[in-house]
């Protein structure tokens, strides 16, 4: 479970014009389910993910991981709750690395290296065997349909593809929490269904799905356990 | 604990492949401070060798050269000081030298006209150096014309090219029987241009300057050890001249290394966040962007030194010849003897290298310690 507390995210803070994307959020993420944070542009739904993932620091209120980051940091029990807020920023690194998956809305693939190349580029600093890292890339391209795209470049790639190969990438380290910020906003209908399809796999594998999307065929779906609409920065439902 | 020479590699090979995505500005910046390096270097190696070269041609001449001044200016010595001069203790040997200065209207340059009692020269012949044969175009056996005092022809034969392993002190040599130095110049009898001493004992050399000077008031001692030191002073002189002209080169490049290394494009602070959102640390992305630096750098200075290396060694400093080589119009043509200093080395390695990896270290390290999604949304 991911639990926030009175978080708040408020840029340039101290100076004229402060500007806070999230206010005093307060909320409860169950684990292996999907939840959908919806709500119209600029209320603090990418934000909100940005400071569970570990990409950002709130500038105030407090993070809770149960259970979710034992692989990252070893020492802690499974079971053991991991503030995050106040953790340097080695550990929120190896958080990010180990538990988390990101799919960004415009996929930031690197452009120029090839597809394997992109889904390598998390295992890097991981030190591993590049060998079975390199094995465990490919069969996970294999099973998105982009075998034949492997040593392609990124530049080539149509939008549908490129978010698999975004995918991919987001699975390579097998993080227990998938995060995708408006994963549909540049697909069709039907790569919009098959994205859902892929969200439908990954939920039955235990994986814990957040996704910011003011999509549909995304917060109506059936697979969505929770709901949660934000405006100006602040949960207005939780359904 | 992962293991940390895997996670080198990886970033090393992901350096490398960042730097072949973006081939043209990289190849611009390699050629460019390849050159810088290949002329600093060239510079360097140039003259070293020249002063190690001549080092090594002045250990054969003498211990003293002894000249006699009229009014502040060189005069001929009589012989008498001769016999008078081997009588100091200490002086071994004292030979009277008779040389002078021959300018050839046709060619336009002086040659050096020196006397000399080589029992292997044959009568009205003289033997030439590589510059001389080069500059008239004369080779052994050939006849040449030298105009002498009274403005009258003097023909003499060609009866040797001196080696070239001498050329850096022969090159405008000539070397003719005294006779015909005197008869060519109009040099009188019982005159020397200079006496050449050879000592037992170099540290007796002080000493015996200074009796030379009392017994000959009128007598300017010159020793070897002042000779090399003025070679020293010539060739770190003109290396000097030629550093201050390289100097707006280097500055160029400088500001443009600068540009191209601090200048972070948008789409490689937004490639730093996306790495960092991917689980890179910023020790990750500051191990890759200095893999990326010295890879350029170290490629751009082993290019720069082999090429100084063999434009040096192998071409005889070709660019830099008529700056650094030469007197009057006759360029001595010599090969240098290969030789590398690995303090100079060192030097131009953390001359060249280390502040441009320095360079591209500062712009990364800012953008690397930010929060990522801060460096995704610049």
């Amino acid at each position: 479970m991911i639990e926030l507390s009175q978080v708040v995210k408020t840029y340039q803070a101290g100076l004229a014009t402060p500007f806070t994307a999230v206010d005093r959020v307060t909320l409860s993420i169950p684990a292996a389910r999907l939840t959908v944070f919806k709500g119209p542009s600029g209320s603090g739904k990418t934000t909100l993910l940005t400071l569970i993932g570990c990409m950002a620091r709130p500038t105030s209120g407090r993070i809770h991981l149960h259970g979710l980051a034992a692989d990252a940091l070893p020492h802690l029990a499974p079971a053991e709750a991991l503030e995050i807020t106040s953790l340097p920023e080695r550990f929120l690194t190896a958080i990010r690395r180990r538990t988390f998956g990101f799919i960004f809305q415009q996929f930031n693939l690197v452009r120029g290296i090839s597809v394997l190349e992109n889904v390598l580029l998390p295992t890097y600093p991981t030190g591993e065997d590049p060998r079975a890292v390199e094995a465990r890339a490919v069969a996970r391209l294999e099973s998105l349909g982009l075998a034949r795209h492997l040593r392609s470049s990124v530049d080539r790639l149509s939008g549908g593809e490129a978010q698999r190969v975004a995918i991919a990438r987001a699975l390579i380290n097998d993080p227990a929490v998938i995060i995708a910020d408006e994963p549909t906003a540049h697909l069709d209908s039907r790569l919009s269904e098959d994205f859902m399809g892929l969200m439908s796999e990954f939920k039955d594998a235990g994986k814990t799905l957040l996704i910011t999307s003011h999509d549909p065929i995304v917060y109506d779906s059936e697979l969505a356990d929770l709901v949660v609409e934000m405006r100006d920065g602040r949960v207005v439902s939780e359904t | 604990m992962r293991p940390p020479l895997q996670r080198y590699r990886n970033i090393l090979d992901f350096a490398l492949s960042s730097l072949l995505r973006r081939k043209g500005r990289n190849l611009a910046l390699i050629s460019v401070y390849t050159l810088v390096v290949f002329v600093i270097a060239s510079l360097v190696f140039f003259v070293q060798a020249l002063k190690r070269e001549a080092h090594e041609l002045l250990a054969q001449a003498p211990d003293m050269v002894v000249q006699r001044m009229v009014a502040g200016r060189h005069d001929p010595v009589p012989l008498a000081q001769v016999e008078a001069i081997r009588n100091i203790r200490g002086v071994d040997e004292v030979q009277a030298r008779l040389w002078g200065y021959y300018y050839d209207p046709v060619f336009g340059g002086n040659l050096t006209v020196l006397a000399t009692e080589d029992a292997a020269l044959a009568p009205d012949a003289i033997w030439i150096g590589q510059g001389v044969a080069r500059s008239m175009r004369v080779k052994e056996g050939d006849l040449i014309p030298l105009r002498g005092y009274d403005g009258q022809s003097n023909l003499f034969s060609i009866q040797k090219v001196l080696p070239e392993s001498s050329e850096l002190v022969s090159s405008d040599l000539v070397l003719m029987a005294p006779k015909d130095v005197r008869a060519l110049f109009h040099f009188p009898e019982g005159l020397a241009t200079d006496l050449a001493i050879q000592a037992g004992n170099p540290r007796e050399l002080p000493t015996i300057a200074a009796k030379i000077v009392e017994l000959y008031p009128d007598s300017r001692p010159i020793l070897k050890t002042e000779i090399l030191r003025t070679y020293e002073a010539v060739f770190d002189w003109r290396g000097g001249l030629m550093v201050v002209v390289l100097g707006s080169a280097v500055l160029s490049f400088i500001i443009f290394a600068w540009d191209k290394a601090t200048g972070l494009s948008a789409e490689e602070r937004k490639e730093i966040g996306v790495l960092k959102s991917l689980g890179w640390e910023s020790s990750d992305v500051l191990l890759l962007k200095f893999w990326e630096g010295t890879v350029i750098s170290v490629t751009a200075f082993l290019t720069g030194v082999l090429l100084a290396y063999a434009h040096v060694f192998f071409f005889s400093a070709s660019l830099f010849e008529h700056a650094l080589k030469g007197w009057s119009v006759l360029f001595p043509r010599f090969r240098l003897i290969p030789a590398l200093d690995g303090y100079q080395l060192t030097v131009l390695f953390f001359l060249t290298v280390l502040p441009y990896t320095a360079a591209t270290l500062v712009p990364s390290w800012r953008a690397a310690t930010v929060d990522p999604d801060a460096a995704m949304r610049s």
